[in-house]
Order: structure tokens, then C-alpha cells, then sequence
């Protein structure tokens, strides 16, 4: 070879017998994988199959028990996320990482503060920077707006952004479209391109397998912990990927025999909550579902849809009615509305569906602290608790060493089986589900699309809100379109493609 | 477990749990650990420290010694329990201090007012000290709930405030009467059927242990139930775990700082019972002071379990016993309070280390039943 080829060709990536353990799990097995310089590279595979993992070791976050990192072509030993960065590496995770109340200039600033003259904070000359760097690589980020304020499509790009400012030529992103709806994923995808065109090198992981097969120059499939395939993307289909990496075929969510009975389990009246500042969030919405019946909500996030949510688990002060069954349970406390049989499947799981730092069956009897079998009047019932997680660990598929682990351990698309299971167990009258699907892998994601049939065939009620729009499609018998807080269109869901709802959704086109 | 990701924080509150012998093994590190710091100040101050330590050992196992050593470990206890209580809900109330003085003082005063029959005499007594610790725990639970007033922040003033307050109600046209053969003041004496009589337990001594060591070693079995075993207790920890999960699970936050709070406070109102009923039976000036802060290292030093600060109560109880022979061998019992304090400082780094050790040894266990043929499940599989 000659030398001006070996140059160009030098990875900018080599991991090498690549080895992680944790106690009573393989995470990574003797992974090896080679990133092109200036190359999409998506990593793609089941839940649990080490993706995180592996991520987190390439950016220092956890050493590996064997193996070596090359990057550019020199090993690099990491002991922490800030040598990584200094050898040009960023990650944004898969759970986002920013703080609301401070502003995209303060959030990217934060940890890597810019001194002026080694003591003051140089903030004029963060901002210019930001400004450029979102410039060039066509981000739109005004470095002045709270977080809060943004949407998640938009907090990616600062996460995007912050990683940039540090310098990083090499991006790990890990699932970075599982939260954003189909217009934010091609927007994030024109960022990418634009990200390679100037020669840096992204990896990113996504159970989305189309979008995989849509902007990845290279796929590495990983399964079990180990590397199965690289395979070209031009060379094979969604479905041999699936195959691939579950051994499993594509799932659909289909739901065509309607269940829908007429009598009202949840009425939602007027509904309206206002921010801290009297903004108006969600803006007078009213809707009735049915016992049987799956009512979808369609939306880009931060269209009041969390918001809505809050208000009907009774977390967020709201003006309006609402009914269930018979009973007005506007005035009533969560833990009230909770035993008056809602199931909720929170949006994020991690602020509000678990306890990180508990095992397992203390994770089971969070939401459920008055209900059997976790209960026995005022003391905790160890024992029901802990048989009834193993069978939601048995009947969800959960991957745990056992239910004595914390629920930190388990992987993200797992942590979310574990809830989905916790709130379809008790038989609730009415299910909140905030994307229940959200990172879970294609053959989870049918196992809880079966369940939520199940149950909706024998009288569930079930709110669904989710950015994927098959999902939202396939599993609603009515669908809503939800913009700036109010509801905006119905939308027949036998007859409505996935871009015309998109372009519902974004107030495009009216009522599609 | 998931100690590789845990925090500092919460390593540090007991919130990670280790398994087996190396529960035991940090704190025995830690004590190493401040014994050689203890020995190297000692030699710098040009003491022998074998020596030094033979002496309090020696001292501290007289009869006489572990009777004032228990009694210490008995106020320490209720004091770091109290301390613990707000510590499981991520509550840092640094006001046991002034709840257990008032407390105390006004208990005393009551108690020294009334006559009843003994039981009643005394139990009436006690819950008037838990009623005031709890009442002036609320006033910083108010202003949290209601007002978002950090707790850290309004309890180091509650404590001020009620140094002030103690010092003018402790006042002879108020609750307080001349100490006979003193030119002390104190509170009016608890008559006899207030007094709770101590227990000759100790072989080898006349001296008594205090009647309520009894009260102390229950506050800790319930401690130990209501945390772990009944739905509030449930409650509490998830709130100290995640504020956001907890209100999404359904739990009234402001109710739960309420409540913790007062309980703490309750708790913060029994510490000066043993000493009040048990030898002085009147509130006076020399009612020891700091009681909180003692309370704070002890509960981290026990990591807010009830068996593991019943230790450090004792071990911290101890120290001070056997501290008052050092002076007749003409070493300054100062070093104590640097043993004292290097301990709380060892336990801090002992448990970070027996963490760390922990996850490198459970890898390596791993690997070796791994290479053994055991046959590995991989992905998540039971293992
Ligand atoms: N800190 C940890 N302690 C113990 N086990 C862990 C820890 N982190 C991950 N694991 C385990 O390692 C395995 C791989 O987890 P990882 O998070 O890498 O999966 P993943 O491929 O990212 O899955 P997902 O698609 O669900 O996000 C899982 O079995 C998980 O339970
Ligand atoms: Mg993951």
C-alpha cells in the first residue's frame, strides 16, 4: 500500500477485543469495530446487547476489562469523559443531560467555563462562538434561550452543539431520534451530512431501523454483547437487519378489529394549564375515549402534550373537568387518581418512572405503594412484591440478572419494559402510555404493542402519545392532532399516511 | 448494583449498598486508617502513640468507664437517629441542636411543675420534649414547604434563635430557680416520681447506667421499621432517592418534608431525656451543647443504619470516656477531637475505596467464573 492511502484510510475509530463486565453480565464480548474517518457509523442491536456500553467505554466512562481504543491510529488509554474529549471525541446520550433553568449558553459552557484573563467568565466570547459554530453547520441555535423553553429537537442540537464546542471531531450519538418525530429526524440528519461534509465522523445508535438504513454509510450489528455483522447499508433491507439482530421479523403494529365499546372510561373537559409566567400550554383540550378504545395523540414534543399528561395524573395544577367513569377527578390527589385504576408510562422514564438507586421490586411498588400485592394495610408486603416482579421480568421480557439489582443497571430499552409492565399490571381502567415503545428494540416493541391489544380487547382505555408515527397510526382507533396546545385536527387513522400526519402535525396542512 | 454509575453523594449516605464482609471492612479501614493519622500527630506532639492508646484502652474498660461510655452512646444514638431521619429523604437537619436544648429546658420546667404518678409522670415529660422538638423542626418545615427556604439554611438559624430563647426563658423571673450549693441556675428539680431510675447492670461498679438507654435502643428498632418495612417509610426513602419519580408515584412531597421533619424533631426532642431523667433531673446551663453536630457525624459514620450508628455512638462515646485520663498523663486530650474527626473524614474515604474494590472484584469474579467453563449468559441473562 502506499503511504498516501494508508493515511486517508486510517481509521478514525479501532476498537479491539473490545471486553466489559458487569457482575452477573457480559455487557461487551471481544467486540472489535472500525469507524471510517468522515463515515456515518450506526451500531444497531437488541436491548442489552451492549451498545450503551460500548459507547460509554470509547468516551471514558467506563474502562474496559480488555481491549484496546485506537483513535486516528494511536492507542489511547481513557480514565475519564475529559480525556476523550481532548482526543477529539463527544458524546450526546441516550437520556439527555441538560439543566432546564439555565440557558443554551450556560448549559454549553458548563464544565469547560471560558476565563477571561484566568478569573473572569468570558461569556461574550462563548456566545460568538456558539453563533458560529451553529452557523456552519446549520444547527439554528440562538445561545440565549432557556432550555426549558425548547423542544427536544432542539436540545438535541444543543447537546449536539456542546460536544462541538469542546472541540470533538469524532460524535457518538445514542439514540438520538427515539424522542423526535419524523420532520426533527430529517432535520437532524441534514445536520449530520452537514457534519460529515466538513470531515468529522458520527456514530449513532437507533432501533429506527429505515433511518438507520437511510444515513448510515456503515452498519455494525451487535448481538449478545459481541459484533455479528458489518454490513453496507445499500446491501440489505430493514427486515434482513432485524434479522440480523433479533433473529426475529419485522413487527407491525396493526390493529384493525375494533374493540371500541360506548361506554366513556375518561372525559377531558376544557382542560387548559398555564406556565409559571400565565403562557398558556395547553389550551382548553377536550376529548372523550372509550372503554376499548386507543386514543392517539399526534404532535411535535412540546406542544403541550407532557403538559396535558401531568394535568390528567393530577402532578400539574389545571383548569377544566375531568371524568372518569363516573366520578369528577379534578380535585384529586395522584396517589388518589393512581388507585382509581390509572396506569401511567411516563414520557421520561428516568425523572419519572424509577428509582435508579432501588432494586428491581422496590421499583415494582413505585405508583402502586397502596395496592396489592405490595401492600398489607400500612406495611410493605416484601414478599408479594418481589414475586409479583418476577413475573413482570418473566412476562416483559425484562434482561436482568435479577430483581435484587438496581434499576440503573439495566439497560434503557429494559428500564422501560420493567415500567410498561408495573403500569398494565392491577388491571387499570386507564392507561396513560407517553411513548411506551421508546427505546425498546423492534421484537420488545411488538411484545408491548401484543400486551397493550390484550388488554385494550378487554376494556383498557389507553391515551397514547408517541413520536412514532407508526405506532400512532397502527395501534389508534382515533387520532388527534395537538399543536401549540390545542387540538387542532382529527385524523382518520385508516386512512392517514405517516407524511400526512407529519405535515398535520407541523400545521402544514390542516387536518390531513 | 450499580455502583460503577453511582454518585459520590450517594455512596457516601449509604444510598449503595455493599454486600457481605465488606460492609465490615470500611469501617474497620476507616479506624486503621485514623488510628495511624491519630499515632503520627501523637508522635509530632512527642507522645508515645502505642502508649497513649494502651492507656485509654485500659482506661476505657474499667467498669466505672463503660458505664459513662454507655450513657454517652445513649444521647449520641437518639441524636444521630434524628440526624439520619431527615438524611433518607435527602432533609439535612442541622437544627437538632436547638430542638433538642428547647426541648430539654422546657420539659424540664414542665416536668419540675407537675407532680403525677411515676409512669405518667415521666411519659408526660417525654412527650412534651418530643412535642417541642417536633414544633420548632416545623417552623423550618414551613418555611420550606411553604416559602422554599432551604432547610440547611433556616434550622442553623432556628439554632441561634434558640440559644437566645433558652437563655431567656432560663431566667429567675421565668422558668428557672437557683441550683442549691451552686451559683447555678436551672430549671425547678423533677420530683422523684419523674426520675427514671438507673440500672446497676455493669459488674465491678456502683455507677449506673441511665434507665433510658432502653428508650434508645427502641427508637432505633423503630427506626429500623418505619423505614423499611411499613409504606411511609417507603415513601421517604423514595423521596430521598427521586422528588420527581416520588410525585409521579403519587406521594405528597410537601406532606412527606412535613412530616420527616417533625419526626426528626420528635427525635431530636428525646436526646436530653436519659441525662434530664436519668442524673441531673433539672434543666441547667451545663446541659452539653453541639449535640446536633456530634449527631451528624454519627449518623454518617453509621451510614444512617441503626445498628452501624449504634456503633459509632459507641465508639464516639468511647473516645470521650477514656480522652479524661490523657490529661493525667500530661497529654492534651485535644487528640481526641483530631480522632475523632479523622475518623468521620476516614469513614468518607474508606467507603469510596471499599466501592471501588468492590466493582473491580466483581468483575474479576466474573471473569473467573467465565474462564472456569461456568457457562456464561450473556446479555442481561441470570447469571
Ligand atoms: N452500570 C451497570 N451495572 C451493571 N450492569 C450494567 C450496567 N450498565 C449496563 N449493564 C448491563 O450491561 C448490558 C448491556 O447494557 P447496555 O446499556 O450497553 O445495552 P444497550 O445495547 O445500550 O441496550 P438499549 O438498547 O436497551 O439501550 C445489559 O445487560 C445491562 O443490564
Ligand atoms: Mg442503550
Amino acid at each position: 500500500m502506499e503511504e498516501a492511502v494508508i493515511s486517508t484510510s486510517t481509521p478514525a475509530v479501532e476498537l479491539a477485543g473490545i471486553t466489559k463486565r458487569f457482575p452477573g453480565v457480559v455487557a461487551n464480548r471481544d467486540i472489535s469495530l472500525s469507524v471510517r474517518q468522515g463515515h456515518v457509523h450506526a451500531i444497531v442491536g437488541e436491548n442489552g446487547a451492549g451498545k450503551s456500553t460500548l459507547m460509554k467505554i470509547l468516551y471514558g466512562m467506563q474502562r474496559p476489562d480488555e481491549g484496546e481504543i485506537r483513535v486516528n491510529g494511536s492507542a489511547v488509554t481513557f480514565r475519564s469523559p475529559s480525556d476523550a474529549i481532548a482526543a477529539g471525541i463527544g458524546m450526546v446520550h441516550q437520556h439527555f443531560m441538560l439543566a432546564d433553568n439555565l440557558t443554551v449558553l450556560e448549559n454549553v459552557v458548563l464544565g469547560s467555563e471560558p476565563r477571561k484573563g484566568g478569573i473572569a467568565l468570558d461569556f461574550g466570547t462563548a456566545r460568538r462562538k456558539i453563533k458560529q459554530i451553529s452557523d456552519t453547520y446549520g444547527l439554528g441555535i440562538d445561545p440565549d434561550a432557556m432550555v426549558e423553553d425548547l423542544g427536544v429537537g432542539a436540545r438535541q442540537r444543543v447537546e449536539i452543539l456542546k460536544v462541538l464546542y469542546r472541540g470533538a471531531r469524532i460524535l457518538i450519538l445514542d439514540e438520538p431520534t427515539a424522542v423526535l418525530v419524523p420532520q426533527e429526524v430529517d432535520e437532524l440528519f441534514g445536520n449530520l451530512r452537514e457534519l460529515v461534509r466538513e470531515g468529522l465522523t458520527i456514530i449513532f445508535i437507533s432501533h429506527k431501523l429505515d433511518e438507520v438504513l437511510s444515513v448510515a454509510d456503515a452498519i455494525t450489528v451487535i448481538r449478545r454483547g459481541t459484533t455479528v455483522a458489518s454490513v453496507d447499508p445499500k446491501g440489505v433491507t430493514a427486515r434482513q437487519l432485524a434479522e440480523l439482530m433479533v433473529g426475529s421479523e419485522l413487527p407491525s403494529p396493526e390493529t384493525r378489529e375494533s374493540t371500541v365499546t360506548d361506554v366513556v372510561a375518561l372525559s377531558v373537559r376544557k382542560v387548559s394549564v398555564h406556565s409559571p409566567d400565565e403562557r398558556c400550554i395547553v389550551d382548553g383540550v377536550s376529548f372523550d375515549i372509550r372503554k376499548g378504545e386507543v386514543l392517539g395523540i399526534a404532535g411535535v414534543e412540546g406542544n403541550g402534550q407532557a403538559e396535558l399528561v401531568e394535568a390528567i395524573m393530577g402532578m400539574r395544577p389545571a383548569d377544566g373537568q375531568i371524568v372518569l367513569g363516573e366520578q369528577d377527578i379534578s380535585a384529586w390527589s395522584t396517589l388518589r387518581r393512581r388507585e382509581a385504576g390509572i396506569g401511567y408510562i411516563p414520557e421520561d422514564r428516568h425523572r419519572h418512572g424509577l428509582l435508579l438507586e432501588a432494586p428491581l421490586w422496590e421499583n415494582r411498588i413505585l405508583g402502586h405503594q397502596t395496592r396489592k400485592p405490595n401492600v398489607k394495610g400500612p406495611w410493605i408486603d416484601r414478599g408479594g412484591a418481589r414475586a409479583d416482579t418476577r413475573r413482570i421480568v418473566e412476562e416483559y421480557d425484562v434482561r436482568t440478572p435479577g430483581i435484587d439489582v438496581d434499576a440503573a443497571a439495566l439497560s434503557g430499552g429494559n428500564q422501560q419494559k420493567l415500567i410498561v409492565g408495573r403500569e398494565m399490571s392491577g388491571d387499570p381502567v386507564f392507561l396513560i402510555a407517553s411513548h411506551p415503545t421508546r427505546g425498546v428494540d423492534v421484537g420488545a416493541q411488538a411484545a408491548i404493542w401484543d400486551h397493550l391489544r390484550a388488554a385494550r380487547a378487554a376494556g383498557l382505555a389507553v391515551l397514547l402519545i408517541s413520536a412514532d408515527l407508526d405506532e400512532l397510526i397502527g395501534l389508534s382507533d382515533t387520532l388527534k392532532v395537538i399543536l401549540r396546545g390545542r387540538i387542532v385536527a382529527d385524523v382518520d387513522p385508516q386512512n392517514v399516511t405517516p407524511e400526512q400526519l407529519g405535515s398535520a402535525m407541523t400545521g402544514a396542512g390542516e387536518a390531513a | 448494583m450499580n455502583a460503577a454509575e453511582s454518585s459520590f453523594a450517594d455512596r457516601l449516605l449509604g444510598r449503595v449498598r455493599l454486600s457481605g464482609l465488606l460492609s465490615l471492612a470500611a469501617p474497620l479501614l476507616a479506624i486503621v486508617f485514623a488510628g495511624v493519622v491519630t499515632s503520627i500527630v501523637l508522635l509530632i506532639s512527642g507522645d508515645p502513640p502505642l502508649e497513649t492508646l494502651g492507656i485509654m484502652a485500659e482506661y476505657g474498660a474499667q467498669p466505672r468507664s463503660i458505664v459513662l461510655t454507655l450513657n454517652y452512646a445513649t444521647t449520641y444514638y437518639l441524636a444521630a437517629i434524628a440526624v439520619a431521619i431527615g438524611f433518607r429523604m435527602n432533609l439535612f437537619n442541622i437544627g437538632v441542636d436547638g430542638q433538642y436544648r428547647l426541648a430539654a429546658l422546657v420539659a424540664a420546667a414542665v416536668g419540675g411543675a407537675v407532680a403525677l404518678p411515676g409512669p405518667l409522670h415521666i411519659a408526660m415529660i417525654i412527650v412534651v420534649a418530643m412535642l417541642v422538638g417536633a414544633g420548632w423542626a416545623s417552623i423550618a418545615a414551613l418555611l420550606k414547604v411553604k416559602r422554599g427556604v432551604s432547610e440547611v439554611i433556616s434550622t442553623i438559624m432556628l439554632n441561634a434563635i434558640a440559644t437566645s430563647l433558652g437563655a431567656w426563658l432560663l431566667n429567675k423571673e421565668r422558668l428557672a430557680v437557683e441550683v442549691a450549693g451552686s451559683n447555678n441556675i436551672g430549671t425547678k428539680p423533677i420530683a422523684e416520681s419523674g426520675q427514671v431510675p438507673g440500672m446497676a447492670i455493669i459488674p465491678g461498679t456502683e455507677a449506673k447506667v441511665f434507665g433510658l438507654i432502653i428508650l434508645a435502643i427502641v427508637v432505633g428498632v423503630i427506626y429500623h421499621v418505619l423505614l423499611n418495612r411499613t409504606r411511609f417509610g417507603f415513601d421517604l426513602r423514595a423521596t430521598g432517592r427521586s422528588e420527581t419519580a416520588a410525585v409521579a408515584s403519587g406521594v405528597n412531597v410537601k406532606r412527606m418534608i412535613i412530616v420527616a421533619m417533625l419526626l426528626s424533631g420528635a427525635a431530636a426532642g428525646l436526646i436530653g431525656m436519659p441525662q434530664l431523667l436519668g442524673s441531673s433531673y433539672s434543666y441547667s446551663l451545663d446541659f452539653p451543647t453541639g449535640l446536633g453536630f456530634t449527631g451528624i457525624a454519627i449518623a454518617l459514620l453509621g451510614r444512617n443504619h441503626p445498628v452501624g450508628i449504634a456503633f459509632g455512638a459507641l465508639l464516639w462515646a468511647f473516645l470521650d470516656t477514656s480522652s479524661s485520663i490523657l490529661q493525667l498523663h500530661e497529654i492534651s486530650p485535644e487528640i481526641v477531637l483530631i480522632m475523632q474527626g479523622t475518623i468521620v473524614l476516614s469513614v468518607v474515604i474508606a467507603y469510596e475505596l471499599v466501592h471501588r474494590y468492590q466493582i473491580t472484584a466483581e468483575q474479576r469474579r466474573v471473569s473467573k467464573e467465565l474462564a472456569g467453563g461456568a457457562s456464561p449468559r450473556p446479555e442481561g441473562a441470570s447469571a
